[in-house]
């Protein structure tokens, strides 16, 4: 299954403020009642972007400086709580290609990368930094390099790192472990052999 | 930190092997001679390594429902795959499923249309689904344990972050996303790095009143929401020895809250007993055979470990939520934390939560008013949970101005707790009685919030917005301190009311 090689993303950048960010807030549960992954962007964030009648809630993505940002920036257990791909899937769907924060929960990383979604790891320091910029120039195009390891906006950079496994799943295109799961068939059926709860299975009650 | 009899000699070697040098990973390629129960079960199901570090891990029971797996089936469709090995797969329904109207089609033509495409994957696939009218429907994580599936010295798989549960029977259990479904519907396995582990003892008694979900909840508390990133977490000590294998559930289900996507408990004469005579458990001849095996799965008395944390049970009162996340908790005489009192980090979303749950620093948070009282989640929604809080109950009255439901966890629970006398007592002390599900501990279904209602809950999240409505507002605790806020309309220390000693 040929995939993009996913080396670098460029886009304009938006700053979700907040620590701990669950995926309970980024997709909430109601709008899990769905049997494909269509037309969750729309609620991404919903409930911090609108109030209960649906009007629009101060918030930088109904912040029209932001529009068409492509680049997330938060803080630190980004994607916390539940394993919702939903979150990941509603992200991407609202237009983000790229997460930089200062550490994500394990579940979300996972999901966001099998979807191609670089989840980058930034010091506080640097992310305050980065959102300063951002935050006095709206257009301001920023670009993560994986391969660096850094992102550049302006004429500054920053360190952006990703674990050495997912860097490379990203950059070489095997994101997506769908392929490389199915090429171990004979051994899946070897080890599953070994196993008396797999032979088990066929006894019924 | 304790790492065992490894000499540099060793790490050097390895490390020239491997650029991505990690500790976790040494430890799969050097023959050791004392291992923990993550080594073991890693090894029995490891396939074969990656080319991008991962291990393709076998396995063994996949565990689906209907809100992540249709997409998965989906993906599958698009593939041209097929489940690989439906005789290890099982479903049920819980997220969606009403719980006062068990009719179909339900109200909620989204719901409707969520249970007949599990119920349409399932038959075509060859899938057991443990559907509404089987009697055997509930909580995913409730129903595993109660059919035996769930077993020691597995690897379990569900696209649901509770999965840990499963842990407390010495299983290796992981909460996936949707295209990890995929993958394992497809394959059995899936690929995932090993984790480090985390041993955490607990040792001594509990006071009355004090119960696992307080053990968890203080955990969490002490080592943060994120202090188990990278880790799985290996729950032991005298405390956990003393355990029930229900109250060992309740903390495994718990360990994502704290980070650590595996928690998990070793196996012993408690867990064979809970296990023996399930409906999927080994039988006959087979039984020695399985209780043998599974005894050899337990982390070696000298495991090697990464981390080694101890608490005291002593040290553990009945702990409630003050905050919007798990770890944001204080034991019920406590006072909301001021800002002074919490380390910097952790000052923006203190404020943030205050005003989320229109509470003050430095108020007690005995006597806050609740709204409703929600008893049940994979968490807390097991016969014995329902068995300690009636033992109080009966007599007692739900405050006139509480909204009080209790879920049981499963049909199994329901049954049980309906020929023991427990749904009575439930019902007359003005409990509602709900069919089983997950109910208000997401609010997927009907049973949500209103407003900013205050809802005492015996669930595992107290994120904005979780139990269905945006302002709402959740507080954690154990069952029996729900009940206690259910009786007196406040948040309360049940130790007290109930005259506990």
């Amino acid at each position: 299954m040929a995939l993009e090689k996913i080396i670098q993303v460029t886009g304009r950048g938006v700053y979700v403020t907040g620590e701990d960010i669950d995926t309970d807030r980024i997709i909430p549960a109601r709008f899990m009642k769905c049997v494909t992954f269509d037309g969750l962007g729309e609620y991404a964030f919903y409930d911090e972007r609108k109030n209960p009648d649906g009007s629009e809630k101060p918030h930088p993505l109904n912040d029209s400086r932001y529009l068409g940002a492509g680049i997330l920036l938060s803080g630190s257990n980004f994607g916390c709580g539940s394993s919702r791909e939903h979150a990941p899937q509603a992200l991407y769907r609202f237009g983000f290609r790229a997460v930089l924060a200062e550490s994500f929960a394990e579940i979300f990383f996972g999901n966001s990368t099998t979807l191609g979604i670089p989840c980058a790891i930034m010091s506080k320091q640097d992310i305050q930094a980065l959102t300063g910029l951002v935050e006095s120039n709206p257009a301001l195009l920023i670009t993560l390099d994986l391969l660096e390891g850094k992102v550049t906006a302006a004429d500054m950079d920053f360190d952006a790192r990703l674990p050495d496994h997912a860097r490379e799943a990203l950059v070489s295109g095997k994101w997506d472990a769908i392929a490389d799961l199915l090429e171990g068939l004979p051994d899946i059926q070897r080890v599953a052999g070994t196993l008396p709860y797999f032979e088990a299975a066929c006894v019924r009650v | 930190m304790a790492h065992g009899n490894r000499n540099d000699k060793e790490l050097a070697l390895f490390a020239a092997y491997n650029d991505n040098f990690r500790f976790a990973d040494w430890r799969n390629f050097i023959t050791i001679m004392s291992k923990t129960l993550l080594d073991k079960v890693w090894e029995a199901h490891a396939v074969r390594l990656l080319p991008n570090g991962a291990t393709q891990l076998l396995i063994g029971t996949h565990l689906i429902h209907e809100v992540t797996s249709p997409q998965a089936f989906g993906m599958l469709r698009d593939l041209g795959l097929k489940v690989l090995y439906p005789e290890r797969t099982f479903a049920t329904v819980d997220h969606i499923v009403p719980t006062d109207e068990r009719e179909e089609p339900f109200s909620d033509p989204l719901a409707d249309e969520m249970i007949k495409a599990l119920r349409k994957n399932c038959a075509e696939s060859g899938v057991t689904f443990f559907d509404l009218p089987s009697g055997k429907q509930g909580i995913v994580h409730i129903v595993g344990p109660e059919q035996g599936i769930t077993q020691p010295g597995t690897t379990i798989a569900c696209g649901d972050s509770h999965t840990s549960t499963h842990g407390a029977f010495g299983a290796i259990a992981f909460g996936i996303g949707t295209s990890q479904v995929r993958d394992v519907l497809a394959t059995q396995t899936m690929a995932i790095h090993k984790p480090k582990v985390r041993r955490i003892n607990v040792e001594g008694k509990l006071s009355p009143g004090v119960y696992s979900k307080d053990v968890i909840l203080h955990i969490i508390r002490k080592l943060g929401v994120n202090g188990g990133l990278g880790y799985a977490y290996e729950y032991g000590g005298s405390t956990f020895d003393a355990f029930t294998q229900e109250e060992r559930m309740t903390v495994c289900n718990m360990s994502i809250e704290g980070g650590a996507r595996v928690g998990y408990v070793n196996p012993d004469e408690t867990t064979f007993a809970y296990l023996k005579g399930r409906p999927y458990a080994p039988k006959d001849a087979d039984w020695d055979t399985a209780v043998t095996r599974w005894k050899s799965f337990a982390s070696d008395p000298d495991a090697p470990y990464d981390d080694v944390i101890t608490y005291q049970a002593a040290d553990i009162s009945p702990t409630v939520t003050w905050g919007i996340n798990p770890g944001q908790a204080i034991f019920i005489n406590e006072k909301v934390p001021t800002a002074a009192e919490l380390p910097e980090k952790d000052r923006a979303t203190a404020e943030e939560a205050l005003v989320h749950m229109h509470l003050k620093a430095g108020q007690p948070i005995k006597g806050v008013k609740v709204d409703v009282a929600f008893l049940g989640s994979c968490t807390n929604g097991r016969l014995s949970d329902l068995t300690e809080v009636a033992r109080y109950l009966k007599g007692k009255k739900v405050s006139p101005t509480v909204k009080a439901i209790v879920v049981p966890g499963s049909q199994g629970v329901s049954l049980l707790a309906e020929e023991m006398g427990l749904a009575e007592i439930f019902r007359d002390a003005g409990f509602e009685w709900r069919g089983a599900g997950c109910s208000m501990c997401l609010g997927m279904n009907p049973d949500q919030l209103v407003g900013d209602q205050l809802c005492a809950s015996s669930s595992n999240r107290n994120f904005k917005g979780r139990q269905g409505s945006p302002t709402g507002r959740t507080i954690l605790m154990s069952p029996l301190m729900v009940a206690a806020a259910a009786i007196t309309g406040e948040i309360t220390d049940a130790r007290e009311l109930f005259a506990m000693s």
